[in-house]
C-alpha cells in the first residue's frame, strides 16, 4: 500500500473575516441596544362602586395636585418638586407626631391628581419622586430591621422579610379619576 | 561608496491574520446577544422623560407597546398622535388592539402582560389619561411609563 497520504489542500480562510464582518455590520444596522426601562404602575380596575367616604381619613391622605402649568400643590400649599420626596417621606414616617400628617404608616395614602394640561414630563417626575419616597422609607425600614436594603432582599429566600416591609409601608399611591382642574 | 541594498534581502514577514475571523465572530456574537431587532418603524417622536426609579422590564414577549408623540413627518402637524405597531391610531383603537394582541398570546400569560407606554416629554396628560382609561376598560392593568434612567444626583 502506498505510504503517501494524499494531502488535503488547505482551505483558504482569507475571506472568512470578510463574511464575518458582513454579518456583523448587518446586525449593527438592524438591531437596537436599548433595554426598555420604565416606572411600573398598577392601574386600578374599573369599579362601579362609588369611592369610600373619606372624611375621617383626610389626615391619612397626602394630596398632591399638579396643575396645567406644571405647578405642585401639596396639602393645599405650593411646593417645589425637589422638596416633594422629603414631604412624602415625612408623611409616611409620621406615625402620628404631626397632626396634619398620617397616624400610622400602614394607613398612609398618597393621592395624586393631575390636570389634562399637565405635561407628561412633569407627571413622570412627580410620580418618580413619590415612588422614590416609598423606596426610601422601605429601604430605611429594611436596613433597620434586617440590615439590608429592601431592593437587595432576595425574592425567594427573604420572602417573609419583603412581605413585612410591604405590610409596614404599603404602596398606597392612588390616582384620582380624571378631572379637569381648570387653567 | 555605499553599497546598494540587496534586492529582497529582508522582506517583512506577512502578518498572521488567521485569528481575525475569530475576533470578528466574537464581536458578532456580542452584538447578537446584546441587541434586539428593530421591529417597527417609528412614526412619532418619543423623546423619553427621565426618572431615577426605573425598573427593567423583564420579558420582551410580555409587552404591548403604545407610542404617543408629535408625528415625525412635519406635514402632519405637531399635535400628539398615537402609534400602534406601524400605523397611526386613535385612542379608541387601543381597546381593540390590546384585545387582539392578547388573543394571540397564551391565556396564562395575559395577566402578566405589561403595556409599555412610550410617550414624548411634551405630550399633555389629557391623552395619557384617556389611554389609561382605555387600558383599564380592557383590564390591562400593568402599565409602565417608559423613561430613561437618570443619574441619582441632580
Amino acid at each position: 500500500m502506498g505510504s503517501r497520504r494524499r494531502d488535503i489542500p488547505e482551505i483558504n480562510a482569507g475571506s472568512m473575516a470578510d463574511i464575518a464582518f458582513l454579518l456583523l455590520v448587518f446586525f449593527l444596522v438592524t438591531t437596537t441596544m436599548d433595554i426598555p426601562t420604565g416606572l411600573q404602575v398598577a392601574l386600578p380596575p374599573i369599579s362601579e362602586e362609588p369611592p369610600q367616604d373619606s372624611k375621617q381619613r383626610k389626615r391619612e391622605v397626602l394630596e398632591v395636585l399638579v396643575n396645567s402649568a406644571d405647578q405642585l400643590l401639596v396639602e393645599g400649599s405650593p411646593l417645589t418638586i425637589e422638596r416633594l420626596r422629603q414631604k412624602t417621606v415625612d408623611h409616611l414616617t409620621n406615625e402620628g407626631k404631626d397632626p396634619t400628617l398620617s397616624t400610622t404608616s400602614t394607613k398612609a395614602i398618597v393621592s395624586l391628581k393631575n390636570d389634562r394640561g399637565t405635561s407628561y414630563d412633569m407627571y413622570v417626575q412627580v410620580y418618580n419622586e413619590l415612588t422614590a419616597a416609598y423606596s426610601e422609607v422601605r429601604d430605611e425600614y429594611s436596613m433597620r430591621e434586617f440590615g439590608k436594603e429592601y431592593t437587595k432582599l432576595d425574592p425567594t429566600r427573604d420572602k417573609d422579610k419583603i412581605e413585612q416591609v410591604k405590610d409596614k409601608y404599603p404602596k398606597k399611591l392612588s390616582e384620582a379619576e380624571p378631572v379637569s382642574l381648570g387653567k | 561608496m555605499a553599497k546598494f541594498k540587496k534586492d529582497g534581502g529582508r522582506a517583512t514577514p506577512a502578518i498572521n491574520t488567521s485569528a481575525l475571523p475569530d475576533i470578528v465572530f466574537m464581536l458578532l456574537f456580542f452584538f447578537m446577544v446584546a441587541t434586539k431587532m428593530r421591529d417597527r418603524e417609528m412614526k412619532v417622536r418619543t423623546q423619553l422623560p427621565q426618572a431615577t426609579e426605573v425598573e427593567k422590564l423583564e420579558k420582551k414577549s410580555r409587552l404591548h407597546y403604545i407610542f404617543v408623540g408629535p408625528p415625525l413627518d412635519g406635514a402632519l402637524g405637531t399635535a400628539p398622535r398615537v402609534q400602534l405597531d406601524d400605523a397611526f391610531a386613535t385612542v379608541d383603537d387601543i381597546q381593540q388592539y390590546i384585545t387582539l394582541k392578547n388573543s394571540e398570546k397564551d391565556e396564562k400569560e395575559v395577566p402578566f402582560m405589561t403595556t409599555s407606554l412610550k410617550a414624548d416629554k411634551v405630550v399633555k396628560m389629557g391623552i395619557i389619561t384617556d389611554i389609561k382609561q382605555e387600558l383599564r376598560k380592557v383590564n390591562a392593568l400593568k402599565l409602565s411609563y417608559t423613561a430613561s434612567k437618570a443619574s441619582e444626583n441632580k
